[in-house]
């Protein structure tokens, strides 16, 4: 056995200084996200079971609205149309059951070890928000691929790429921190899964996932422009397809979303360390 | 003794959950350099105590502080100062030993040059750096209770706070826990304070302890004098007894047989 890591006994209060604002949030979102990818590295089961789903959906949904001409997609092929819509979906449907994740931390004690570190509630919430990012990532690459190969025009453009990774990464910390929030609510996996399940495809259909906007219901309309979700299509397509997008508006609602999701679910976050 | 602050200070400590009065004004200092033992049955407050102490729970009445700093006002200067390893077996199974201690390395703002070595000597210390590369998923309960106290050393605390550290343990693991325990402090000086209700346990390791029964504390001082208060060849366990007379039948059973009340090594699987 080697020697003990001991502060030495002339230590001023503090065996490590505290960083600046900017930089303790930087370093536990890093911190956070590493976990997240060491977690993939071990266990890549999840990926391959994810892709499932947004294949099934590219191929059979896609492949047959494809042939009905239904639906007014501006010209597009309804499968082109699609593919950002099942991009945002998959990552979706990744992030509202994210918070099962903090329940079982704070069931197996993990989450109080990592509330009594120097960390600020709003920067853990932060750093979990987008560790849920790293994992919809996967998403991004198995529908970008899958898309591609059923012939969507997809753009090559490196920086819109990149772009488009933004926005999902924001949509995800968004939807993250709603199920994060559910969870500082309800406290039990049961209930979350459960809630999680009930609101995860109104939030899908009542978006611009499928079909556009103008085509809904008054009531439905209302509905969908409130939906982050729909921004993040938006985005999606104009940056990956090229069609007419409000780039400025949607990367300001993910980015504002993503804000208030952190703040609301770091104030329910003493509920769980209770 | 010197100027220097108390370890750990409580004074007129409370907590309630609804009406129930958890801890119920508890005053309390433990010496810098001390092994110190609450104990008391599972419900006499030891863990809402320390729960308070590593700022996990608000402190609505009384004052408690870690090395002068105030619980309540100084939190993150609280949370550098101490190292924490909870009731619960709680490191995760998905990763390796070494990642999770490294995690806490950087949520403890370890410079990245210290970090491998700093890491590197936790796990060392605690006897755990051959099993580092393995995932904790296939520890043993003894193991993951070593990786956790190298996760709390990465931080190298000055005040070690343990809640029941050997909860759920077999004999042997629990033994050999204590003597990490014993060896680590001795190497390093830092104060431990820790909860259990292994009073035999506690008895031949604490320089003092506190006897904690429905959220007050019923006697404080050294095992031997507690012990010689009651009488020749006097145990903890009578001297509890002594001082909790209100002790129900259940909480007496409770100092003794706890494998059966609490099984904390099941989510590692």
């Amino acid at each position: 056995m080697s020697a003990v890591p001991a502060a030495p006994p002339s230590a001023s209060a503090e065996a490590t200084a505290p960083l600046g604002v900017v930089r303790t949030y930087a370093a536990r979102i890093g911190a956070l996200c590493l976990v997240e990818i060491q977690r993939l590295r071990h266990d890549r089961s999840e990926l391959y079971t994810r892709a499932i789903q947004p294949i099934l959906w590219l191929v059979i949904f896609g492949g047959t609205f494809n042939r009905l001409h239904a639906i007014p997609t501006g010209g597009l092929p309804y499968i082109d149309f699609l593919a950002p819509g099942v991009l945002a979906q998959s990552a979706l449907f990744i992030s509202i059951f994210y918070g099962i994740q903090i329940i079982w931390e704070r069931d197996a004690g993990i989450l109080a070890k990592l509330l009594v570190t120097p960390t600020p509630r709003t920067a853990l919430i932060s750093g979990k928000a987008f560790a849920a990012g790293i994992r919809a990532f996967s998403q991004v690459v198995v529908v970008l691929v899958v898309s591609a190969l059923l012939g969507v025009a997809l753009t090559t453009d490196p920086l819109k790429l990149a772009a488009a990774a933004l926005a999902v990464w924001l949509a995800t910390a968004f939807f993250s921190c709603l199920s994060m929030s559910i969870a500082g609510i309800v406290l039990k996996r049961e209930r979350l899964m459960g809630i999680g399940q009930a609101i995860m495809m109104p939030l899908f259909f009542a978006s611009n996932a499928l079909y556009p906007i103008a085509l809904m219901p008054g009531w439905l309309q209302a509905v969908a422009k409130v939906n982050p979700l729909s921004y993040e299509v938006d985005a999606l397509r104009g940056l990956l397809l090229g069609t007419p997008a409000h780039l400025l508006l949607d990367f300001a609602v993910l980015a504002v979303s993503a804000v208030a999701g952190i703040l609301v679910a770091a104030s329910l976050l003493d509920r769980l360390a209770r | 003794m010197s100027a220097e602050p108390a370890a750990v200070r409580c004074e007129g400590l409370v907590y309630a959950f609804g009406d129930h009065r958890a801890v119920d004004g508890i005053d309390l200092e433990v010496h810098p350099g001390e092994m110190f033992g609450l104990l008391g049955p599972n419900g006499a407050g030891k863990t809402t105590t320390i729960r308070i102490l590593t700022t996990l729970l608000r402190v609505p009445q009384g004052v408690a502080a870690v090395l002068g700093h105030d619980v309540a006002r100084e939190r993150m200067t609280v949370r550098r100062l101490i190292g924490y390893v909870p009731q619960q077996l709680s490191a995760e199974g998905a990763l390796t030993g070494r990642e999770n201690a490294m995690l806490f390395a950087r949520l403890f703002d370890v410079p990245r040059a210290e970090r491998t070595e700093r890491v590197d000597r936790a796990l060392g210390a605690t006897g755990m750096l051959e099993h580092a590369d393995r995932m904790v998923s296939t520890y043993s309960g003894g193991m993951v209770r070593r990786l956790e106290l190298a996760q709390a050393l990465v931080n190298r605390p000055r005040v070690l706070i343990l809640d029941e550290p050997t909860i759920g343990l077999d004999p042997i693991a629990r033994a050999s826990v204590w003597d990490l325990i014993a060896e680590l402090r001795e190497q390093s000086g830092m104060t431990v304070l820790l909860t259990t209700h292994y009073m035999d346990e506690a008895e031949g390791l604490c320089d003092r302890v506190a006897l904690m029964h429905r959220g007050t504390l019923r006697a404080v001082g050294s095992p031997a004098d507690l012990s010689a208060e009651i009488g020749p060849g006097a145990t903890l366990d009578d001297v509890f007894r002594r001082h909790a007379a209100d002790l129900s039948d259940d909480e007496a059973r409770g100092l003794r047989d706890v494998r059966s009340t609490r099984r904390t090594a099941i989510r590692l699987g």
